[in-house]
């Protein structure tokens, strides 16, 4: 009855969450006995691979969650607005120029710069003079600019030498591969900052969601929480595809999933999505590499799931209720 | 307590009101009424804060709006826009909670005193039974008092409202335009409020301003402003008005017809 007023939804996560990272660790075309565990190279590469699955999750799903509020619309998510195409292309643009050897922050900074030009393209399309947001027309922008930036990126993919080529087709699929800490530093701080700040003012959320001038009306400064907002999603969103490519649909699908159940006031919402899309792409992971002698591209797998949920929330959207 | 002096407005380069000069004491309630695009919503928002005029400003207790704060000016003044549309499923609660922003912190959560100051205004707008329900599945009426009660937890002194009850049946205009009537002359707060209806403005309003075409008409007493004479010029309607014979301010009666207007 009083789940949604309760934390134990969120207790009930963390000991989802510690059991997909328990299956996560075993699962994999190798399975380790236990007594191997401590010394094998497979389980320091398995905790690297969870770690940053957990930070994907958690970094999309809280994007998600983000944009949705921002813009006031279900559907908004980085991969349907074009904003992880613009993070991608940024990455790749880093790539064969050979900034990922140079230093490490360079595909990273690159792909946020992608990510934000991204979104604010988008947003500056989709706006009406009056300053609405209408759905159609964003929805029609995001997947036009997504389109276009895709289509730059399949520019560079064609140009691009062999040995980097392999490189920039991993951003294309998604992969949580992890063959050293790297993809770790670099996306842990963006993310573990940008949840931070969207906890600490998920309130200034549940006062976007009513729109921006009823918002002004509460003393809210929009134009100011909106440009930090946009930005922190923006830094969630490029270093999450600076270090595992474009992975689709977790920040539709997770907020989606928790809104139902805890109703959407932010303060709660913000800190569950995070746990939930950590929990979802764990366990996604561990499907993607155990289910076939070759593993899938995570992002294969989440565009599997999240295609046919978006047209389910679509075709939804006809009812007043944003569930 | 509010003035207006000289204040021009618009959007990009159109201009939409023009030159409007108006001085609201404490503990009035003014009306401003218009046909379809005179710039009453335009003339509000202006007042609210959140539309900079071209010209002219607007002055708050003496102080020019764009000088005070905005958390301060949501202290002071609360607003209800036309169409709050809201499809996500909050509570009554949750949603009059939020009109407690302007006194907490950025980062603050409410106190005790922030849920009692909401469980009065819901008190008051007679909406503390639904206080658990959903506001996504209320009836209009209830959803308007809902965010009435939000505007009321702000405790301003100061009340602005576009047209509150334009999708409400006659019972829950009546009920609603009460509520602020109450808190009007009870509380002494000063209320601003945008009418589509001539008749009810005439009832409730101790003052209108009728604008035309983006000016000021006439400003006055409803006696004063709902004249024939006003009305047909200005609506292009043929209409008649008399007492009303209850409260005796003046009533629209229309008279419907094929001929022309003003014949």
């Amino acid at each position: 009855m009083n789940v949604r007023r309760g934390w134990g939804i969120f207790v009930i996560l963390f000991a989802l969450l510690l059991g997909a990272c328990a299956l996560s660790l075993l699962a994999g075309p190798t399975w380790v006995p236990l007594s191997e565990m401590p010394e094998s190279s497979i389980v320091r590469m398995r905790i690297a691979r969870i770690l940053l699955a957990i930070i994907a999750g958690a970094g999309l799903s809280v994007s998600g969650v983000i944009f949705q509020a921002l813009l006031r619309n279900p559907l908004a998510e980085p991969y349907v607005l074009g904003v992880s195409s613009g993070a991608g292309l940024g990455a790749a643009v880093a790539i064969v120029l050979g900034l990922s050897s140079a230093g490490v922050w360079g595909v990273p900074l690159l792909a946020f710069a992608g990510a934000l030009g991204a979104i604010l393209l988008v947003y500056t399309l989709a706006r009406t003079s009056s300053g609405a947001v209408p759905v159609p027309t964003l929805l029609l922008s995001g997947v036009i600019v997504g389109a276009v930036l895709g289509s730059f990126l399949m520019f560079i993919v064609s140009i691009s030498e062999s040995e980097k080529l392999h490189n920039v087709m991993w951003w294309l699929l998604g992969s949580l591969q992890a063959l050293d800490w790297r993809p770790l530093e670099i996306s842990a701080p963006p993310v573990a900052a940008g949840l931070l700040t969207a906890i600490l003012l998920s309130r200034d959320l549940n006062l976007m969601t009513l729109g921006e001038e009823p918002a002004a009306h509460l003393g809210l400064n929009v134009e100011q929480t909106k440009k930090l907002f946009f930005l922190v999603a923006s830094l969630m969103t490029g270093a999450t595809v600076a270090a595992c490519g474009l992975i689709g649909f977790v920040g539709l699908i997770v907020p989606h999933i928790v809104r139902l159940i805890i109703g959407p006031d932010h303060r709660r919402l913000v800190p569950t999505s995070a746990l939930a899309g950590a929990t979802f792409l764990v366990l996604a992971d561990s499907f993607a590499r155990s289910v076939l002698p070759v593993e899938i591209p995570i992002g294969v797998v989440t565009a599997f799931l999240g295609g046919p949920f978006f047209l389910f929330i679509l075709r939804r959207r006809t009812s007043p209720y944003w569930r | 307590m509010l003035s207006l002096k000289n204040v021009s407005a618009g959007y990009g380069r159109k201009l939409v009101v023009r030159d409007i000069t108006m001085r609201v004491p404490e503990g009035e309630f003014v009306g401003l009424i218009g046909p379809n695009g005179s710039g009453k919503t335009t003339l509000l928002r202006v007042i609210s804060g959140v539309l900079a005029p071209f010209e002219g400003e607007v002055l708050l207790r003496g102080a020019p709006l764009r000088t005070i704060g905005k958390r301060r000016l949501a202290q002071m003044m609360a607003c209800l826009p036309q169409e709050l549309a809201l499809d996500l499923a909050f509570t009554v609660r949750e949603i009059v909670l939020m009109g407690r922003s302007p006194h907490l912190s950025r980062i603050g959560r409410e106190t005790r005193k922030d849920t009692e100051a909401a469980e009065k205004a819901m008190a008051v707008a007679d909406i503390a039974d639904i206080a658990d329900r959903y506001m996504t599945e209320i009836s209009g009426g209830e959803r308007q008092r809902a965010f009435i009660a939000m505007c009321l937890a702000q405790e301003p002194q100061i009340l602005l409202l576009d047209e509150p009850t334009s999708h409400l049946d006659v019972g829950h205009q009546l009920s609603l335009l009460d509520l602020v009537k109450r808190l009007n002359r009870r509380s002494g707060m000063t209320v601003v409020a945008v009418f589509h209806d001539l008749n009810l403005a005439s009832e409730y309003c101790d003052r209108l301003l009728l604008l035309h075409q983006g000016r000021a008409e006439a400003l006055g007493s409803p006696q004063e402003v709902l004249t024939v004479e006003i009305i047909r010029r200005v609506y292009q309607a043929k209409v008649v008005t008399e007492p009303n014979l209850v409260s005796g301010k003046p009533h629209i009666v229309i008279s419907a017809g094929t001929d022309p207007p003003g014949e």
